[in-house]
């Protein structure tokens, strides 16, 4: 059982680094990036290639996929997004639809179908205590997110940058009056939301050792549903919808066939949409009449 | 026996109290006129009243029956229609066809009837438009009832919109600022417009900062401001009241900022 | 006569063509963006492809048995997302296809990963050409009729179409349920045609596919669909001699649609339907009219200054009636402005 909870903080801790770029980006857009988890698999494979450069500690390979994929992320923004910005919903939700099935098939036409193993730089190390089993990725996983969870928190509540970002999602008509560069603003939330997407692809990468063009899919889905149980907009509310999701998943694996293991996750959307559309944290995101 | 009762109807955002524990009569025939500066929940009661908001706490009655718990298109059907502050036509429908929305929930046909086009549904759609037709003429609005609304001049969709909000039926209409935005021209047109629309038999309740047409138009004036009502008359007393006159010039300070 | 590559062509022309219609009534005319439309069609074509191979039922009843719950489980999603507002009905339908793949992959009756092999080929031209018929002629008249109007209503303003007096949530369920129920007769049809049926037919990709068609032919508009559908099947055939790569990534040309034509031209080819006047009409009066208008933000006045000289005009106005155009200057122009970008663009 203890397992179980290790083996779900560590998968719902990827779940809640995806999580947080979809509900950053829907709090200052009111937008879902549809093409999050490509984003996700880009940083994943520019993890793989970084960690290929001879000498190359894994901490600087991380950064490297980190910062390729908030390039990308600010790209996405930039060409499907911004000009869309003022036009119906529908039509900027299919441009990011758009842009996520674009960026897949573009992978898979560079990099090929096949799936690629990703080397692992470091010794993996198995602990036991008591029945507990937990190896170098588990730590590794946990102790990363935690970290970049923390980071995110400080930049938020009190960088510059972070207050400007909430003034944003708050009512982006005023902040720019208040002399924001919402642009500016938009671009980094994208930078920054793209960033962590690309932590979690690398060490899911890792973990599980594959890296392929379509191993964004799933995971943006699940960090969406993460990011919705946890209430869409909400920071807090992305990281325990992320933990939470993973801990279901895990349980219902356990419980169910893993042919599920899929499904749980859709499942657990619809109830939410059904009991409490607004999410565990999800303030109030009506419509100004 | 007043149609339309708010009772101690609060509401709040967050922790914004918009409105708060405001009371409201409209009698029948009545015209009533809603002021107050900006941001004194004036759209927010109206937005409470057509159910686009649900009241924290309170009762809306409208011929006894509790808006609270019904949804906005149920509250339109029992005889309440309203117009936008910021028009909100449909603008890639055309001038009639946004009227005939109007009609929707006075009409019947069915999924079932437009495929098969039974005559019933033919001879609906045909008073549909008749009606329709005349409602335009009846707000004044002399344009192709095939343009597309958007094409239109901004005082014509204010029009638009009352005629739209007519053809529901309403026993009371809810007009959101229906001079904004107008020239002297146009703003007498649409106090005359009113008082037809008194005339044919229907009460009004509008929201004004013109006070040319609140003065001209209403009988009674009720006064909110930060969320309350601080007054409530006829025109010439609610004029001289005093707290109105300091709602509105507020204090030096704050007039300056 | 035709060689068997064209016929077969044809009636998957004839099968695109109903999918595209149909999910056309979604999101082209109630502006509901559905992912899952491909899932639909796998419900019909596997309700009726087991009804005809297993239980012997005669084909015409199996396809309307397959729409039945096709439409039937358009409603068991329907409902929950389309009461809410916004995008989720997008993320609830691509993850409902999904379930349903896992869920016929892991059915016995289905032949799971294997397929469904066996089913007769009572499909043939004139059967799919006579439901491009029907389907398109019960979608026109649908959008022609009161019932097409509230859709239009509520795609170009939710907000103002409750206030109306129209039932928004029923209206979209009715409308999914209607393009549900077409998708399904649809599947039925690919059923009986290539007698196989396999989890990956109905999978995301294709409700992609489908979505390109009504993206590209037009949103709205009753044309659109059936030119992008013609011309989305037709395209890797003809490219297909020309180059390996077409057909290899067709994906990667769909997302390609998607985004450009949103970008570019988004009322589509035909140009009649949703977006008819090009993006900046409904920035306006559109779907999200007032979130439209906020995000124009440095446009508009600011709401402090607009305050204080209504309190002043309205001061003065205590004393003497305020003289209209005076308050016009202050609350006026920022909706005039609106107005004189509309004129500019049509």
């Amino acid at each position: 059982m203890l397992q179980q909870v290790v083996n779900g903080l560590t998968l719902g801790s990827t779940y809640a680094l995806i999580a947080l770029g979809y509900t950053m980006v829907y709090g200052v857009l009111r937008l879902i990036n549809f093409a999050h988890g490509e984003v996700y698999m880009i940083g994943a494979f520019t993890g793989l290639m970084a960690s290929q450069i001879p000498g190359l500690p894994f901490p600087a390979a991380l950064l490297i996929a980190m910062a390729g994929a908030a390039v990308v992320g600010v790209a996405i923004e930039r060409i499907a997004y911004r000009p869309l910005r003022k036009a119906p919903r529908l039509a900027a939700l299919i441009s990011a639809i758009g842009m996520s099935i674009f960026l897949r098939n573009l992978t898979l036409a560079v990099m090929g179908p096949q799936t690629r193993a990703f080397p692992v730089p470091f010794e993996v190390r198995h602990f036991s205590i008591g029945r507990l089993r937990i190896n170098s990725f588990d730590v590794l996983i946990l102790v990363t997110s935690v970290g970049l969870m923390i980071g995110l928190h400080f930049l938020v509540q009190k960088a510059k940058i972070g207050k400007a970002m909430r003034a944003t999602a708050q009512d982006m008509e005023t902040a720019s009056l208040m002399g924001i560069d919402v642009n500016r603003v938009i671009a980094f939330t994208f930078a920054v939301g793209s960033a962590l997407a690309a932590a979690a692809g690398v060490l899911i990468g890792m973990n599980f050792n594959a890296v392929e063009p379509s191993m964004g899919m799933m995971p943006g889905l699940k960090g969406f549903v993460a990011a919705v149980l946890g209430g869409v907009g909400s920071i807090p509310g992305a990281m325990i919808g992320g933990i939470l999701l993973g801990m279901a998943e895990v349980m219902g694996v356990a419980l169910l066939r893993s042919e599920w293991r899929d499904a749980i996750a859709f499942g657990i959307l619809a109830l939410v949409l059904l009991i409490k559309p607004s999410g565990i944290f999800g303030g109030n995101l009506q419509e100004k009449v | 026996m007043p149609i339309l009762e708010v009772r101690r109807v609060s509401k709040s955002f967050g922790g914004l109290t918009a409105v708060r524990e405001v009371d409201l009569a409209i009698n029948q025939g009545e015209i009533m006129g809603l002021i107050g500066p900006n941001g004194a929940g004036k759209t927010t009661l109206f937005n409470l009243v057509t159910g686009i908001y649900s009241p924290c706490s309170g009762e809306i009655l409208f011929n006894g029956t509790n808006l609270a718990a019904l949804r906005p298109h149920e509250i339109t059907g029992t005889g309440l229609a309203r117009t936008f502050q910021n028009i909100r036509v449909f603008g890639q429908m055309t001038v009639l066809e946004n009227v005939m929305i109007g009609r929707h929930c006075r009409t019947r046909a069915g999924v079932w009837g437009a495929i098969l086009g039974f005559p019933g549904v033919k001879r609906e759609e045909k008073e549909t438009r008749e009606r329709c037709l005349e409602l335009l003429d009846f707000v004044g609005l002399n344009v192709d009832p095939d343009e597309k609304a958007s094409n239109l001049s901004y005082g014509q969709q204010r029009q638009l919109e009352i005629a739209r909000a007519l053809a529901t039926e309403p026993e009371l209409m809810l007009l959101d600022e229906p001079a904004a935005g107008m020239n002297p021209q146009e703003t007498r047109e649409i106090i005359g417009l009113i008082e037809r629309i008194r005339d044919a038999g229907k009460i009004i309740l509008f929201i004004e900062h013109d006070m040319k047409v609140v003065m001209g138009t209403a009988d009674r004036v009720a006064v909110l401001d930060h969320g309350v009502k601080i007054a409530e008359g006829t025109p010439k007393e609610v004029q001289g009241d005093p707290d109105v006159i300091k709602a509105y010039l507020g204090d030096e300070s704050d007039a300056i900022a | 006569m035709i060689s068997p590559y064209y016929y077969q062509l044809l009636v998957i022309t004839c099968i695109n063509v109903i999918m595209a219609l149909s999910l056309n009534l979604v999101t082209g005319c109630a502006g509901q963006l559905s992912l899952g439309h491909a899932a639909f069609m796998g419900i019909g074509a596997y309700t009726a492809g087991i009804l005809t191979s297993v239980y012997g039922v005669p084909f015409l009843l199996a396809l309307i048995a397959g729409g039945v719950s096709a439409a039937l489980f358009g409603l068991i999603v329907g409902l929950p997302t389309l009461r809410l507002k916004g995008d989720y009905l997008a993320i609830a339908t691509l993850g409902f296809g999904e379930i349903i793949r896992v869920t016929i992959l892991n059915m016995k009756i289905t032949g799971g990963a294997f397929g469904l092999r066996g089913i007769a080929k009572e499909a043939n031209l004139a059967t799919a050409a006579a439901a491009v018929f029907l389907a398109y002629w019960t979608l026109m008249r649908l959008m022609k009729s009161r019932f097409g109007r509230a859709l239009t209503a509520i795609r170009e303003d939710e907000v103002a179409a409750g206030a109306m007096g129209i039932d928004i949530t029923r209206h979209k369920v009715l409308a999914f349920v209607i393009g549900a129920a077409w998708a399904g007769i649809a599947g039925g049809l690919f059923a009986h045609w290539f007698r196989y049926l396999n989890p990956s037919s109905f999978a995301f990709a294709r409700s992609v596919e489908i979505l390109s068609m009504v993206v590209l032919g037009g949103m709205g508009s009753l044309e659109g669909p059936v030119i992008g559908a013609v011309v989305l099947t037709y395209a890797p055939e003809i490219l297909r001699g020309a180059s390996d790569f077409v057909s290899r990534y067709r994906m990667f040309f769909y997302g390609a649609i998607l985004v450009i034509m949103m970008l570019v031209r988004p009322q589509g080819l035909v140009g009649a339907g949703v977006f008819r006047n090009g993006l900046r009409l409904p920035e306006i009066h559109g779907l999200r009219g007032s979130k439209a208008r906020r995000m124009q933000g440095p446009k508009l006045r600011t709401q402090e200054t607009a305050k204080d000289s209504q309190q002043h005009a309205f001061a003065k106005g205590l004393g003497a009636a305020m003289p209209g155009g005076h308050r016009k200057g202050s609350t006026g122009t920022g909706v005039r402005q609106r107005g004189g970008d509309q004129h500019a663009d049509s």
